[in-house]
């Protein structure tokens, strides 16, 4: 059975473009502004939603992403808001497919089964879950697989061929190449560089390939929305919240971003053509 | 488990493939560190049978570090207490101050085996960074070392001495300041220059195979205490203790007699305010299993999974997690694990300036405090080893301040000889309440 993730990608593909994929972090600033946040993405033009589960230590995260965690945790965020967050989102878009993304240690205490169970029910489509390399998909790989819930795994410029199968085995949705070994909010590589890492993943896999990291310009995702099945930006998003000046600025600045970036990939492949 | 003795055979063999003790341990890192982590493995797996390999650790650990250390009897001590024969394992008298060196001998040697040029290392109370910061200049690495910003305050001459080695200090600002946060900063370093650098942990916690990998490399001081005491003893010591933060001085004691089931052992966690005030350090005695740094372990968190802050006097104790193998040491009861509080250990570090003239660390400071509850109670024939991870001096600052703010709210036992003995029932009474008046007070 197609999940939304595929459904929305295969749709994508047909229309010869990439999907922008946004990253926002649920509880930043606050549950409501969050949420507020959430239900305007698609209409400013998000394919994929990526939504953060705030945690203590996101070690594999920049400062930005780090202190949207904190915020949120500040204003008493858990992964049950997470999840209402979501169902209130679907009791108005039943399409946008919805991947949360963060660490294994809440997802672990809240109870794998209990999670994934009430991650289905809320809408959710996929998981992304940074510390949970392939050697223990028996965690949460197979059993959301099992639940109908896309885990989709990260690929990495230190992936190499040898061990790519192996990331690539139990993975479903798409693979989401870091296109940097770093942090989240680094500084980008070049396209050309990226290209030549799409082209030796393509060969391993017929999943599509979203590519983020580094991606903060509607000129940078229409770079890599040429080859690229997906873009995503995440850092440059949660900068709007960071800077604006008030809640209700955050969010509109945001949605701002995302119809510039939704532009650059939707112009993406008509520049080269 | 089908017997006692078929466990007891099984608690030194750990890990298994997949760097798990039972539930414990793992390797739960980003995608980006898995293939070195993967090649760490290997030379780590290469170091622990190769002959040149080993002789190049031991002749660095004679010459530089200095070891043997000496397993000391500590005479006055034991008489005061008036009951278990106590011997110190004297890991403070190694080059740089603590056991801390062992390690990083072993991992800088394994680091130019890998062909790394930089170094990069967290660090709690200053002791592992030093250590590190030695070794680095020693072998001529590049050298940067991530720690807490409180914890450069508490800590201020082990940040001078790093610095006068060469290395690179940087404060870390997110979190709270402390251990966990100078770790997850690391990683992130790390992840970003996965190619040059190489992660010196300091203690048996992060992702497989550092675990085992600074065991490996600590299990020296329980190789030596064991031949020690036998050529002073005749015999095994029948206990053994060791403070924990992360465990690894406490893994590097144990682990060698671990299979010996006469031996009983006891590891000291920090209690802080005391573990009811919730202001503690103390990760098997009042965390949930949870993963965390590359590892599951017990960890202080709340109930969505977030993790709480460490309390403690002792910035070597300050983290909310525990070595993998030790969260499994516990749920299999093989070694106990207690902890002791801030006052308690304070008290502790006053009788061993003054009964031994020796300045503990303060983290060794909590398993001389546990030892006073005990001790007395044992027989004299009952052998007490226990490690002392490494000495004090850096904690002038911390201690002088703690005494200012809490009063030296109990007396120094008269420490002549011949008055010893008849004080020593008294002053084993205040700790409980007063420490939690104390705490109460801040």
């Amino acid at each position: 059975m197609a999940t939304r993730i595929t459904r929305r990608l295969e749709a994508l593909k047909a229309e010869d473009r990439a999907a922008l994929v946004t990253f926002t972090m649920a509880g930043d600033p606050n549950y409501q502004a969050s949420l507020d946040t959430l239900k305007g993405l698609p209409g400013a033009g998000a394919d994929i939603i990526e939504l953060g589960m705030p945690f203590t230590d996101p070690m594999a995260d920049g400062p930005s992403i780090q202190k949207a965690a904190l915020r949120a945790l500040k204003g008493q965020h858990t992964q049950q808001k997470t999840l209402e967050m979501v169902r209130e989102f679907r009791r108005e878009d039943q399409d946008t497919p919805i991947v949360l993304m963060g660490y294994y240690n809440p997802i672990y205490r809240y109870g794998v089964e209990a999670f994934l169970k009430d991650a289905g029910e809320a809408g959710i489509d996929g998981l992304i879950v940074v510390d949970l390399p392939p050697e223990h998909d028996g965690e949460l790989c197979l059993p959301a697989a099992r639940a109908g819930i896309d885990f989709i795994r990260l690929a990495t410029p230190t992936t190499d061929d040898k061990r790519l199968p192996r990331v690539l085995e139990n993975t479903s949705g798409f693979i989401y190449y870091v296109s940097v070994a770093g942090v989240t909010g680094a500084a980008a590589p070049t396209p050309e560089s990226v290209e030549r890492s799409i082209t030796r993943i393509r060969a391993h896999t017929d999943l599509p390939i979203a590519v983020g990291f580094g991606i903060r310009s509607a000129e940078q995702a229409a770079a890599i929305g040429r080859f690229a099945d997906a873009v995503v930006v995440g850092s440059a998003l949660i900068s709007c919240i960071e800077q604006a000046d008030s809640v209700e600025a955050g969010t509109r600045d945001v949605h701002a971003l995302v119809r510039e970036l939704s532009r650059g990939v939707r112009a993406a492949r008509l520049a080269t053509a | 488990m089908s017997s006692a003795t078929d466990a007891i055979t099984r608690f030194s063999r750990g890990p298994d493939a997949n760097g798990f003790y039972g539930d414990f341990g793992g390797r739960f890192v980003a995608e980006t560190l898995m293939p070195l982590i993967l090649e760490l493995e290997e030379a780590w797996e290469w170091s622990r049978t190769d002959e040149a390999f080993r002789r190049e650790l031991e002749g660095y650990q004679r010459d530089y570090i200095g070891r043997a250390t000496p397993l000391y009897y500590a005479q006055r001590l034991t008489e005061h207490l008036g009951g278990a024969k106590i011997y110190f394992k004297r890991e403070d008298l190694n080059h740089t101050g603590a056991h801390k060196i062992n390690n990083c001998i072993g991992q800088i040697l394994l680091a130019r085996k890998m062909g790394k040029k930089r170094i990069i290392a967290e660090t709690g109370a200053g002791m592992h960074g030093v250590a590190t910061a030695t070794v680095a200049a020693r072998f001529g690495m590049e050298c940067v070392v991530y720690m807490g910003a409180t914890d450069i305050e508490r800590q201020q001459p082990n940040v001078f001495r790093m610095k006068l080695l060469g290395a690179e200090v940087i404060p870390v600002e997110s979190g709270t300041g402390t251990l966990k946060d100078a770790m997850n900063e690391a990683l992130r370093d790390w992840v970003t220059n996965v190619d040059s650098t190489f992660y010196l942990i300091g203690t048996v916690a992060g992702p497989h195979p550092y675990p085992a990998m600074v065991r490996d490399f600590q299990s020296v001081i329980g190789r030596e205490t064991r031949e020690q005491i036998l050529e002073k003893e005749g015999r095994l010591p029948d206990t053994l203790m060791a403070c924990i933060g992360g465990g690894s001085n406490a893994m590097g004691l144990f682990h060698p007699m671990l299979d010996d089931e006469s031996v009983r052992m006891i590891g000291v966690e920090a209690a802080g305010h005391g573990i009811e005030t919730g202001e503690h350090a103390a990760s098997l005695n009042g965390g949930e299993p949870g993963v965390l740094h590359g590892n599951r372990t017990f960890l202080l968190q709340s109930i969505d999974g977030q993790i709480t802050d460490a309390h403690s006097v002792s910035a070597g104790l300050d983290y909310p997690g525990i070595g993998p193998e030790h969260a499994w040491l516990h749920t299999q009861k093989r070694v106990e694990y207690v902890s002791i509080t801030d006052y308690e250990a304070i008290q502790a570090f006053k009788l061993c300036c003054e009964l031994e003239g020796i300045i503990p660390a303060l983290e060794s400071a909590h398993s001389l405090a546990h030892l006073r509850k005990i001790a007395p109670e044992l027989p004299e024939d009952h052998l007490i080893v226990l490690n002392m991870s490494g000495r004090g001096d850096k904690d002038m600052a911390s201690v002088a301040n703690w005494l200012e703010q809490h009063g030296d709210t109990e007396k120094l036992p008269n420490t002549t000889v011949e008055a010893a003995e008849p004080g020593r029932i008294d002053d084993m009474q205040p700790p409980h309440d007063v420490a939690k008046k104390t705490g109460e007070t801040e």
